[in-house]
């Protein structure tokens, strides 16, 4: 049908027509060469078996949608969050282009980065030039305050040491000599976006603090880590810092970079930590990490040079929350103040007013170690059943604490961890042994298309949805936004299922 | 003590392994805590100290469990003579997938999973050449102090360790890379000490020591010991005493090396004798064709 230049048809409506649907029917039968409808049913009912998940689950030499991103992108998240920073990609462009783009669909911004821009020769010869010309162009055109390097896989492979490197830069004249370059090796096939994010943090605190001398003050720095909501939850982390009136520097800020208004200029560089308070961090009293596993090499060298730490497991909701404030309070010595204790009594109301409807219901979970940590203890103090809980990127250590965290409570009797797994395997998990609910990053919506479990987006990336990550999730007010996230889908789901019979088909629930 | 860090590199086949796990045994009886951390494929760095005939390597363990993420220190490191500990990096199959990121990965690991912790030396012992950045990581910066030339004198060891201490000048600058010296494994070539001495004084180092060539070794290596183990009363033992107590004495006196072109290595060689120049080589062959005629 020919389009109607008042009315014109999207891609969705348009390939719906009968022409397409025609086409597309024609391209199966004549090119695909696809087995019978038969087959495919059968070969359908299959995978959604117990025997092809034990199979699945026994799988050793092939991973399936990982439910985790690479270590580059944690340190180019990480980078973004400090003052006038510029990201710098050691390695090779189309790497680059990923974590950009990775970052930029999530956040709908843009994430500006530089590459080095490594090819054949450079593999061969090593990337000391590439990095001497990067440098120096970077500086040059982006004026940046600080460049954060790392390195994708191929630098990693022929073993660039970018100590060395930058320093060659330096007496070369690329950069000036105390202009500051922080570094990470940052492997794509090691670990996953919270290390990286932990190397880069490290690197950041360490070029800003080493030989330095350190004079213990009162002030607490805080770190987020790696959080597709960190942009509200920075602002929630400030506002915590100010209301409570504590010394407090909330170290990678990344709320103006990934939310920069739209007043006409384009910047490069919008808000972070400065570099003045990244410097005056060293003589903070304490740090503290908000995600265990995004900061373990980080506290380590903080407690190195004196400082008391503490991580918490990405506190949303009640006792989470509780347990961070209480330490936030006991290392300052502030009092928590009403106007917190009022926010956390209306989350409690909240939780009560919508009890009955998330009360015995089944919630499946993936995401950051962190992440699922946390979620899976909210949704038990919502009355929720945590079943199927799965880390791709989670460790032993993680494994341990999310058993000890089910065994602590009896919403958490049927919850499974699932250490190392991908979303394949949750497709298996999912299709023979379903949750009401499953809670995850969009990549969630095949598994729901696949085994009719309703997806609640909650999690890194969000690609499909809009302007999540200006919502918090973290502490009272963020819980009340994750209840009201879990709560909308809840509903949606009841009223869809309810809408033919009638029945049930409630105006006020 | 701080931690102290040293490598021996060399050409392949030279010694380097059998001259450092003896020079090893004989540190470990000056009471020094020992890390090795073998960063040769071939993975023979550790052998004599374990009195075993391979140990397994940290890769071929990370290989066999998935990933290096799913180690333990404990699965890697064996304890041998002495309490010397031992690691061994590893490596793919000639001919096949990258050794140098091998390196890489086994000293990190090792590294973040505190096998450095409580020693007074780690050392490492590195494949011939240093054919790429991977080979390179024990001379990175916070790695090796000081490097350890393993030669002799024949051609070939002398172009390695020439060769080296290009390495370890680019490096040098960067970083606190230093050279140790050249250690001298005796191959009984011509004048082989005065040579030895010479590339010394050409790379700006020190020759630390001439160990002779001694039958021993080779017995005690059969038998997958040290002769600091086999025999700790002969001769070779305290040859290899003498040289762990140079080195033990040479913390912090290493040099930036002043490695010499091709041609300025060549002449040394021709002075020495040990290559000769093509005109000569021309004319012995004409020479001998002749006797062979007549």
């Amino acid at each position: 049908m020919p389009q109607n230049a008042l009315k014109i048809k999207d891609h969705i409506d348009l390939f719906n027509d009968p022409e397409y649907l025609e086409i597309f029917k024609r391209k199966r039968a004549e090119f695909e060469d696809m087995p019978s409808e038969d087959e495919v049913a059968k070969q359908a009912a299959y995978i959604n078996s117990v025997e092809y998940r034990e199979k699945n689950l026994a799988r050793e030499a092939l991973v399936i949608n990982p439910a985790k991103a690479c270590q580059p992108v944690g340190a180019a998240y990480c980078a973004a969050g400090f003052e006038g920073t510029l990201a710098f990609t050691h390695g090779s462009l189309g790497c680059a282009a990923y974590f950009r783009s990775h970052l930029s669909r999530h956040f709908k911004e843009p994430s500006a980065m530089v590459c080095s821009a490594m090819t054949e020769d450079a593999a061969v010869f090593g990337g000391l030039n590439n990095m001497i010309e990067g440098l120096a162009n970077a500086y040059a055109l982006y004026k940046p305050k600080m460049i954060a390097v790392h390195t994708s896989c191929m630098a990693e492979v022929i073993g660039d040491d970018l100590n060395s490197f930058i320093i060659q830069s330096r007496e070369k004249g690329s950069i000036p000599a105390d202009f500051p370059v922080a570094f990470a090796h940052t492997p794509s096939f090691v670990g996953s976006h919270v290390v990286g994010y932990d190397n880069m943090m490290k690197s950041i605190l360490s070029n800003f603090w080493e030989g330095k001398e350190r004079k213990p003050g009162s002030g607490v720095n805080i770190i987020g880590g790696f959080d597709g909501y960190g942009v509200a939850n920075a602002r929630e982390i400030k506002d915590i810092i100010a209301t409570m009136g504590i010394e407090g520097t909330l170290l990678s800020d990344v709320s103006d970079i990934y939310d920069t208004p739209a007043d006409g200029s384009y910047r490069m560089y919008d808000g972070g930590t400065s570099l003045a308070d990244t410097a005056k961090s060293l003589d903070a009293k304490a740090t503290l990490s908000l995600q265990e596993w995004c900061t373990d090499k980080t506290l380590d060298y903080a407690k190195s040079k004196g400082q008391e730490v503490a991580s918490f497991n990405y506190p949303i909701g009640l006792s989470g929350t509780d347990e961070f404030l209480m330490k936030l309070s006991q290392l300052t010595g502030k009092a928590i103040p009403e106007s917190i204790a009022r926010d956390r009594g209306r989350l409690v109301d909240a939780i009560e007013d919508s009890l009955a409807w998330i009360h015995g219901k089944s919630f499946s979970i993936f995401g950051d170690p962190d992440f699922v940590l946390g979620m899976t203890r909210f949704v038990m103090e919502l009355g929720g059943e945590p079943l199927h809980l799965l880390c791709t990127n989670g460790n032993a250590d993680w494994e341990g604490k999310m058993k000890e965290l089910l065994a602590s409570s009896p919403f958490g009797a049927m919850g499974q961890v699932w250490k190392g797994k991908d979303l394949w395997h949750m497709r298996s998990l999912l299709a023979t042994e379903p949750s009401d609910y499953l809670i995850g990053s969009s990549y969630g919506k095949y598994l729901e298309k696949d085994t009719g479990v309703p997806l609640i987006r909650i999690g890194f990336p969000i690609f499909d949805r809009h302007h999540h990550h200006r919502f918090p999730t973290l502490f009272y007010k963020g819980g009340l936004r994750v209840l009201v996230t879990i709560l909308d889908k809840i509903f949606d789901t009841i009223d869809e299922k309810t809408k033919v019979s009638g029945i049930s088909y409630d105006l006020t629930r | 003590m701080a931690l102290r860090q040293i490598a021996f590199y060399g050409k392949g086949g030279i010694g380097k392994s059998t001259t450092s796990q003896n020079t090893l045994a004989a540190l470990v009886e000056m009471g020094q805590k020992i890390l090795i951390v073998g960063c040769d494929p071939k993975a023979d760095s550790t052998r004599l100290i374990l009195n075993t005939k391979l140990q397994d390597t940290v890769l071929a363990l990370a290989a066999a469990k998935g990933s290096v993420e799913d180690l333990e220190l404990e699965d890697v490191m064996k304890i041998g003579y002495k309490g010397i500990k031992c690691t061994e990096a590893g490596g793919p199959e000639p001919g096949v997938g990258c050794a140098g990121r091998g390196v890489i990965t086994a000293i990190n690991f090792l590294e973040e999973n505190g096998a450095y912790d409580d020693v007074d030396y780690v050392s490492y012992d590195v494949l011939g050449d240093v054919v790429c950045g991977g080979f390179a990581m024990p001379i990175r910066e916070n790695k090796a102090q000081e490097i350890y030339i393993v030669m002799s004198g024949e051609m070939m060891a002398l172009y390695a360790a020439n060769n080296i201490a290009k390495g370890i000048l680019k490096y040098a600058h960067s970083g606190g890379v230093r050279l140790g010296g050249l250690i001298c494994n005796e191959r009984q070539t011509d004048r082989e000490l005065e040579l030895a001495e010479a590339l010394a004084k050409r790379l700006g180092c020190k020759m630390i020591h001439f160990v002779p060539r001694e039958n021993i070794v080779q017995h005690a290596e059969l038998r997958r010991m040290t002769v600091i183990q086999y025999a700790p009363d002969c001769a070779q033992a305290d040859e290899y005493r003498q040289l762990a107590q140079k080195i033990h004495a040479n913390c912090g006196k290493g040099v930036i090396p002043t490695p010499i072109t091709m041609e300025e290595l060549e002449e040394m060689l021709l002075e020495f004798g040990i290559m000769k120049s093509d005109e000569q080589a021309l004319a012995e062959l004409e020479a001998k064709t002749k006797k062979g005629a007549a």
